[in-house]
């Protein structure tokens, strides 16, 4: 009897299977027309205002001058990256094109992801692959030297300042401070009774969050998170003391809700006035001199990443657009891929946008248009700078066993630098310490480490 | 033939939740991480004893029970408060009681994000805008900024069981117990409370069961932390899968939890039997 | 005459916790009207020239595909959980079959596994049967999802049908057809409408398996939501206005039948 209705309930479950499977052929949604026509690519990018343009002029003019529909859904950052690597990593196929990272390009590309996207991009003349700033092109790189996604917009990191507070209490800041004169003057400008703090620095958890801004503070103070010989150096002194420094700055002059500032919180805080510095990511200089969304536009200076040991500190981020290996319309994926990263792209933009609006900081001819420099002019010679200045293969003072400045360019670096950034987040809270947080942190890159010596 | 009606939905929820558990058994039996494609050996019960022996899940499990009971107590407790206002007639009660129960019909993420964002915020936060001051609300309170939030969300529902649950009292009853010469207190606490048992343990009982599973307002406003404060197990698991990749593991500690649960769900619902058995008798 | 004074001191308070309880809501109202300058701003900023544009902005990223999947999702699963829940209700207390709370402890117990710990197998079989990104796919699981509830609370529903009445119904020979139309379905229907309502109300409010298991054409309206959080950029007015959206339908259906759900959560939960 028991096995009697075993066998029906498996007959039962391969109906049921079976039925909605069908149901599936026979109209899969409510919203779309033609899901599986060809001429209709999906893609997931990252809410980022670059990619919200994107949509607005996609219909209108890739669509038109192709045929070919995109579809968009766009997610936060955190979502879209465990996304589309848990979609990518099984084959999911649920993406034609994706905003990936500069992070997971070359390590996807490895495990045989990805469609290279070099051969494509060098056939067409009109796409001018040499005109792609280098740092970039390498970062995006595997290590067959392929170009494995095409840049959207780069960015490196440098020192925001409020020009105003400084001119009020007589600073100058220099075109490339020290993290000791930064320290100074946070010191100087921290004014909790008018609540303006000194600096803004991220504490969110979080590898891309809190670690970003650090690990390029470890690297200028001599440190790394492991060796060329994979030796984890995360308790070592310079790591140590890049540490320290941070998370004393953050607590004596940072902004309040540091352990949950990330890059969003900080541009809030720096756009309404609130602090007197910023380092971040070049690419928000964009919205703090837009005046609908800051308060503070045309008063910002910005000047080199701050230094201790090495002469540039920069950091290299990109978003690029990639094929999945899954997809099956690589050619028309194509298209989308190199009419977004095109010069007329950019040009689209500025026009139709304006020009403070464009995906900058992939091809060096966006920092020749003139209505570009004009639009760009407090911050564009800076950015520039600063990303051709960003090595990914030798980002401190000692060779590493992995590409990446801000990151190390392993799959198990995110989760490693996640649960560190926690602990760092909680010593910046008060309920923690430095000292526990690296010594925490040393004993899972050891662990991470055995997998690679 | 008397079960024919039962076995659509039994069959139903045997596939839906069961093939995926002996689906996850197996998966757990596996070194099997998603970011090194290749092959994916057999390790008999090593992800168990590497889960077990990390001392994040029981940190985890630890929060979970904070998280869910803080919560749990706190909206009952409220909700009673509530339910006993609105048993009254006064001006409005109808306009009263549709505000109270509105939190409840906020979508999540969204109740999530919006305390997050526009009320915890120690910049421009409605909290510290009203009440002046730079306290970091998330990171110094964690566990009692995630609580709030699902109290917030969860008094509603409290509320309309126990509410119901005071309606259903017989006035008569109150009435001569009044006339008896037994004063407000002593009403609430002998004839209210006793009453209302059923409904407070249902409530109780079914927010747990929702609660336990929290993870909209651990991944939008705390992301677990800071540290590991607020990460509990769902949110360990999804860390387990989604950032180191683990599925094996990831497996392992889910095939835990779901262990755990029937523990606790068989103490859980020998409290509830009561409610059965009167059935019974009826 | 102190009764009616007590009552309305405690009318009082009663207003002052509903306005401190639905502030927040309104707040997020508010801000979904303002410019972003004026929405993150210390001290909050009460009086602002109100604007549209945010509005504007979430209609202009084409939010009805998603409020139409977030419609079928919820609707279909809510019949589905309905027609089988029942009918398995039924057999749960009317007629109740042998060991019936061994098989009301199972569907209980279905419940209490995080959704998060299932999730890795329900995906790569999702996957392999190429159901991801379906609407279909998530009708499914949001009704194994709502399933246990609806059992639990049909049942108690049903037991509201005097025995007495249907068996003197049996006597007098109405088949089990005529008995369901003219005796049960009138007590049980209010029940019905609250469980049709808690079990919409979950199913539009899903996230974590509607994030993981669509892409773009079968998102539902949570996922849009969230698809305006962004790391580069000022956004609390434009999520308070997609927030305002995405919630309205399950608001405006809570409202209308917030009667129903006072009696439908209890009646159906305890007894």
């Amino acid at each position: 009897m028991p096995r009697k209705l075993a066998m029906a309930t498996a007959a039962a479950a391969a109906g049921v299977l079976l039925v909605t499977a069908g149901c599936s052929g026979a109209g899969s949604t409510g919203g779309g027309s033609g899901d599986s026509a060809d001429n209709t690519i999906t893609a997931l990018m990252v809410g980022n205002p670059q990619m919200e343009d994107i949509q607005k002029l996609t219909a209108d003019n890739f669509t038109k001058q192709t045929g070919i529909t995109v579809k968009f859904t766009i997610l936060p950052e955190n979502e879209l990256r465990d996304k589309v690597t848990q979609d990518v990593a099984n084959q999911g196929g649920q993406y034609d094109v994706a905003t990936v990272g500069a992070y997971e390009v070359p390590i996807w590309a490895k495990n045989g992801w990805l469609h290279e996207v070099s051969t494509q991009a060098q056939a067409d003349s009109a796409y001018d692959v040499n005109d792609l700033i280098k740092p970039m092109v390498s970062s995006l790189s595997g290590e067959d030297g392929k170009m494995y996604a095409a840049p959207f917009y780069g960015e490196s990191s440098f020192l925001m300042y409020n020009k105003e507070l400084f001119e009020a209490k007589g600073i100058t800041m220099p075109e490339k401070p020290t993290w000791a004169q930064v320290a100074e003057y946070a010191a100087k400008l921290d004014d909790k009774s008018k609540g303006i703090s000194g600096i803004c620095l991220r504490g969110l958890p979080g590898w891309g969050e809190l670690f970003a801004p650090l690990t390029t503070v470890v690297n200028t103070y001599g440190g790394t998170w492991f060796d060329k010989d994979w030796n984890a150096q995360v308790n070592s002194p310079e790591f140590k003391a890049a540490t320290d420094f941070y998370v004393n700055l953050l607590k004596q002059h940072g902004q309040p809700g540091a352990p949950q500032s990330g890059f969003t919180e900080c541009l809030n805080t720096f756009g309404q006035g609130k602090a007197a510095m910023w380092y971040d990511a070049t690419s928000a200089a964009g919205t703090l001199e837009d005046p609908n969304a800051s308060k503070v536009a045309g008063k910002v200076g910005y000047a080199y990443a701050p230094v201790n040991k090495t002469e540039y500190s920069g950091w290299l981020w990109t978003w690029a657009w990639a094929m999945p290996k899954t997809t099956k319309k690589a050619d028309a994926a194509w298209k989308f891929i190199s009419w977004a990263t095109s010069k007329d792209y950019e040009k689209l933009v500025g026009e139709k946008l304006g020009w403070s609006r464009v995906p900058s900081g992939k091809r060096t001819s966006t920092y020749s248009i003139p209505e570009y420099k004009e639009s760009a002019k407090a911050f564009a010679d800076v950015t520039l700078g600063s990303i051709e200045h960003a090595d990914p293969t030798n980002p401190g003072v000692q060779p590493r066993p992995a590409l990446g400045v801000q990151f190390v360019g392993i799959p198990e670096f995110a989760d490693l630098g996640t649960k560190v950034s926690q602990e760092v987040s909680a010593a910046i809270a008060g309920s923690n310490t430095v000292d526990k947080a690296l010594a925490d942190g040393q004993k899972q890159a050891e662990d991470v480490a055995k997998k690679y010596k | 033939m008397r079960r024919a009606p039962l076995l659509p939905a039994l069959i139903f929820a045997i596939i839906v939740t069961q093939v995926p558990f002996l689906y996850t058994l197996y998966l757990s039996t596996l070194s099997w991480n998603a970011l090194r494609p290749g092959d994916k050996p057999f390790v008999w019960l090593d992800n168990y004893v590497t889960v077990l022996s990390d001392s994040r899940l029981r940190s985890a499990l630890l929060n979970t029970v904070v998280l869910t009971a803080g919560a749990v107590i706190f909206s009952v407790i409220l909700g009673l408060v509530f339910a006993l206002l609105l048993d009254r007639k006064f001006l409005g009660r109808g306009i009263v009681r549709t505000m109270l129960i509105t939190p409840f019909l906020v979508m999540p993420i969204a109740a999530a994000l919006l305390w997050k964002h526009a009320l915890f915020n120690p910049t421009y936060g409605l909290i510290n805008g009203l009440f002046g001051g730079s306290t970091d609300w998330v990171s110094s309170y964690p566990k009692a900024a995630v609580i709030t939030t699902l109290v917030w969300q969860w008094t509603p529902f409290m509320m309309l069981i126990l509410l119901a649950g005071l309606q259903s009292q017989s006035h008569e009853v109150l009435e001569a117990a009044r006339v008896d010469g037994a004063n407000a207190w002593q009403i609430f606490t002998k004839m209210t409370i006793p009453h209302l048992r059923q409904y407070l343990e249902l409530g109780a009982l079914l927010g747990s069961i929702y609660l336990v599973n929290t993870f909209d307002a651990i991944f939008s406003i705390t992301q677990g932390g800071p540290g590991t404060a607020t990460t509990n197990l769902p949110y360990e698991i999804y860390l387990t899968m989604f950032r180191k990749f683990e599925y094996g593991e990831a497996s392992a500690a889910g095939v835990i939890v779901v262990i755990l649960t029937i523990i606790v769900a068989t103490f859980a619902l020998r409290v509830i039997s009561g409610l059965f058995k009167v059935e019974e008798n009826r | 005459m102190r009764a009616r004074l007590q009552n309305s001191v405690w009318g009082v308070v009663a207003w002052i916790a509903g306005i401190i309880f639905v502030f927040p809501v309104i707040w997020m109202v508010l801000t979904s009207f303002k410019q972003e300058a004026d929405a993150a701003t210390n001290p909050p900023s009460w009086f602002f020239a109100p604007t549209l544009a945010q509005y504007g902005q979430v209609f202009d990223r084409n939010i009805t595909p998603f409020l139409l999947n977030s419609l079928m999702a919820s609707v279909f699963s809510t019949i589905l959980v309905v027609l089988l829940a029942t009918p398995a209700a039924y057999a749960l207390s009317l007629r109740p079959v042998a060991k019936w709370s061994d098989s009301l402890f199972f569907f209980i117990t279905t419940k209490m596994m995080p959704a998060v710990a299932a999730f890795l197998p329900v995906y790569l079989l999702v996957k392999h049967l190429g159901m991801l990104d379906n609407v279909w796919t998530m009708v499914i699981l949001y009704t194994s999802m709502n399933l246990p509830l609806a059992v639990w609370m049909m049942r108690s529903f049903l037991l509201e049908v005097p025995r007495e009445v249907l068996e003197a119904g049996e006597v007098d020979g109405a088949s089990l057809i005529t008995s369901i139309r003219k005796i049960i379905l009138p007590i049980v229907s209010p029940g019905l409408a609250a469980t049709a309502l808690i079990c919409f109300i979950f199913a539009w409010n899903e996230f974590f398996l509607a994030v993981n298991l669509t892409a773009t054409n079968a998102s539902t309206s949570p996922i849009f939501l969230v698809g305006f959080i962004s790391s580069e950029g000022a956004f609390l007015a434009r999520l308070c206005a997609a927030a305002t959206i995405v919630s309205l339908p399950v608001l405006i259906a809570g409202w209308v039948a917030q009667n129903k759900l006072v009696r439908g959560l209890s009646m159906g939960a305890v007894k």
